[in-house]
């Protein structure tokens, strides 16, 4: 087995705010190992972001507050790190790309000085040698006459060009792990391709772990190696891709994945539809699963206990009191309907 | 209804947005953003618009309900033209198409109540009063699977997908017979999308509407429409039917679009042919000359650079632009 480089284990992240405590993320485990393409999927407000965001250490306080768990990186813990000790890994060892490139990239300063700053700061490069690396970073990410443009502000880039700068920037100090927090939801599905497929390539040619946090089911299906998909600020289902697709087991899991139009399949085909609303995270109760009011499935007992992920499979961890049933349940609907 | 049976025609549609600058504010330059195009939709039918950001699908969209005047080219509507119609029959028309916009957010005005927003068209329309409008919002609510005591409550007091539901009723007060949907699901999560897709569908069939259907996501757009537009830099590439369409795409263009969206099932997404695309969409400023898409088609041949590919019916309603084919 290879070597696991980053362990989640019980992360909880809340938000003090008016209306009460948000709990964002709560009991979150799950690692990721070398060289690993790791999707993290869910709908927005499921605490994917924050996840991510609490990784990196960047939680705005107040109102956000890791409350608990631990983040093993590389054997140490890294919610137990001074903030300079973090500074150290943070665009260093774990590097970001974020959804929006333009309000990601500095609008004032030159991409060249924005890409050279890390490698000034993490590398403790000269500015030249500095703007040279940047120049070759730009080239890697397919950048083209990437020399001249070192001196072009970001509003001379497209939206799929700040992306591919997001990323050599990302890369620039060869991160052991790159968090994407859904970095190609603001581009074009041809640009998406051209982005995704770089990333994936650059994973295999520096030998770099990849999370990706998405709710893109295709690019998941695509490009990862293991799905952890997360509601309401916990994962309900984790496992290798091809188990996740081929036999999800928790209604959550299932619905999703039968709820997106396929391009393969006849048209006629009905969508799956998920009733119901997302919960609202400062009033849901801790101790009922958090899916339950939108369960075909539920039953009482679903209002009364929490489930935890228990092993289903090979790498397989489902929180579902009746995982074992779901498979038939959802065949039973199926020819209901 | 005109002879030839269609709902809406559009015929060589072209609109430009002038670009002014200098001290004078002198015309410098057009965006070329529609350029010719042409298409047809037959009543009860769902036509999809797709195409990356920037081909003018929104523009021709705008365009069609007269939210746009056009630069040159016809608009027909129920067989009439609606190019130049103004004042009161203007109007008059506008009660008969709809649009429901893209973001939840905002196009729902955050001061005024569900109610309001819903009943505003039946106002402006002169189509309800007193307890009968009342009545009319409660029935549009319901339509859109809200609770009617919703409309009391204020925009911000409600989800994405609920919004949603309440920019549809509000499209749907005037009982239009045309609606055109402008990525009505690209700001929604997946389990919301799913919820919107089959309301509008359904509502579709109940009322017997007929849709534009412009999005960027192929998934969604095949699903939902019985024929596709494909546009690339405000021309049309493709148009199809739904099934011809993904089942055997002629356009270079489509086919790159089609293998770029990734199939949510691995074994299936595995065995797909990929095709890259290099570099970005050209600016509409200055495009390409000859056919628009050559300077990323990997097939592109020197009279690709020349000649403009005409649109043509290669076989029953395909209709392909590319010299190629």
């Amino acid at each position: 087995m290879t070597e696991t480089i980053l362990e989640v284990k019980g992360l909880r992240t809340y938000f003090y705010i008016k209306e009460g405590v948000l709990r964002a993320v709560d009991g979150l485990s799950y690692s990721v190992r070398k060289g690993e393409f790791v999707a993290l999927v869910g709908e927005s407000a499921c605490g994917k972001s924050v996840s991510a965001l609490s990784i990196m250490r960047l939680i705005p306080y107040p109102p956000g507050i890791i409350v608990g768990g631990e983040i093993i990186f590389e054997g140490r813990n890294l919610l137990k790190l001074s903030e300079q000790e973090m500074r150290s890994i943070r665009g260093n060892r774990i590097a970001m790309v974020f959804q929006e490139p333009m309000t990601s990239l500095n609008p004032v300063l030159t991409i060249g000085r924005q890409i050279a700053e890390s490698l000034e700061l993490h590398r403790g490069m000269t500015r030249e040698n500095a703007l040279q690396e940047a120049a070759k970073l730009l080239k890697l990410v397919g950048i083209p006459d990437a020399e001249r443009r070192l001196n072009d502000y970001p509003y001379q880039f497209s939206g799929g060009m700040q992306q591919r700068i997001m990323i050599a920037m990302a890369l620039s100090c060869s991160p052991v792990l790159l968090i994407a927090d859904e970095p190609t939801t603001s581009v074009d599905v041809t640009v998406q391709a051209q982005l995704m497929e770089l990333m994936n390539n650059l994973r295999s040619q520096f030998g770099m772990s990849v999370i990706l946090i998405t709710h893109n089911l295709g690019l998941v299906a695509r490009y990862a190696d293991r799905v952890n998909v997360m509601y309401a600020g916990r994962l309900v289902e984790s496992g290798l891709t091809d188990t996740i697709y081929n036999q999800p087991r928790h209604p959550y899991t299932v619905g999703l994945i039968a709820s997106v139009p396929r391009l393969d399949l006849p048209r006629q085909r009905s969508l799956y539809v998920i009733p119901g609303l997302p919960p609202d995270l400062t009033r849901l109760p801790p101790n009922i699963c958090a899916f339950a009011p939108r369960c075909r499935f539920a039953i009482s007992k679903c209002t009364e206990q929490r489930p935890e992920l228990e092993q289903v499979g090979d790498e397989h961890y489902v929180a579902c009191f009746r995982h074992e049933e779901v498979p038939n349940l959802m065949l039973e609907l199926e020819c209901a309907q | 209804m005109s002879s030839n049976g269609y709902l809406v025609e559009v015929k060589d549609l072209v609109k430009y947005f002038p670009v002014f600058a200098g001290v004078m504010r002198r015309k410098v330059a057009d965006i070329k953003a529609v350029d010719g195009v042409s298409f047809s939709i037959k009543p009860g039918e769902v036509l999809g618009l797709v195409g990356e950001s920037g081909c003018g699908k929104t523009t021709v969209g705008r365009c069609v309900l007269r939210l746009y005047e056009v630069t040159s080219g016809r608009i027909y509507f129920q067989g009439k033209d609606i190019t130049n119609l103004e004042g009161e029959k203007l109007r008059q028309l506008r009660r008969d198409m709809q649009l429901i916009f893209q973001d939840p957010y905002a196009s729902l005005n955050p001061r005024m109540t569900i109610g309001e927003i819903i009943g505003e068209p039946l106002v402006v329309h002169g189509l309800a009063q007193g307890k009968e409008y009342k009545q009319k919002v409660a029935e549009l609510l319901e339509l859109v699977e809200l609770e009617p005591r919703m409309a009391e409550r204020y925009p911000h007091e409600f989800s994405g997908g609920q919004r949603q539901r309440i920019g549809i009723a509000r499209a749907l007060a005037t009982r239009p017979r045309f609606i055109v949907c402008d990525e009505p699901v690209s700001a929604l999560d997946v389990s919301i999308q799913a919820q919107i897709i089959k309301l509008l569908k359904q509502l579709k069939d109940e009322l017997g509407l007929t849709y534009l259907f412009i999005a960027h996501d192929l998934s969604v757009v095949r699903y939902i429409s019985d024929r596709v537009v494909v546009m690339y830099l405000g021309k049309i590439a493709e148009i199809a039917s739904s099934e011809e369409l993904y089942a055997k795409p002629l356009h270079p263009y489509t086919q790159a679009l089609l293998s770029a969206v990734p199939i949510p099932c691995p074994e299936v997404d595995r065995q797909r042919k990929r095709i890259l695309l290099l570099g970005d969409v050209p600016s509409p400023l200055f495009p390409p000359s000859g056919c628009r898409f050559h300077t990323r088609c990997r097939q592109a041949k020197p009279e690709c650079k020349e000649k403009e590919p005409a649109l043509r019916e290669v076989s029953n309603e395909h209709w392909v632009a590319c010299h190629l084919v």
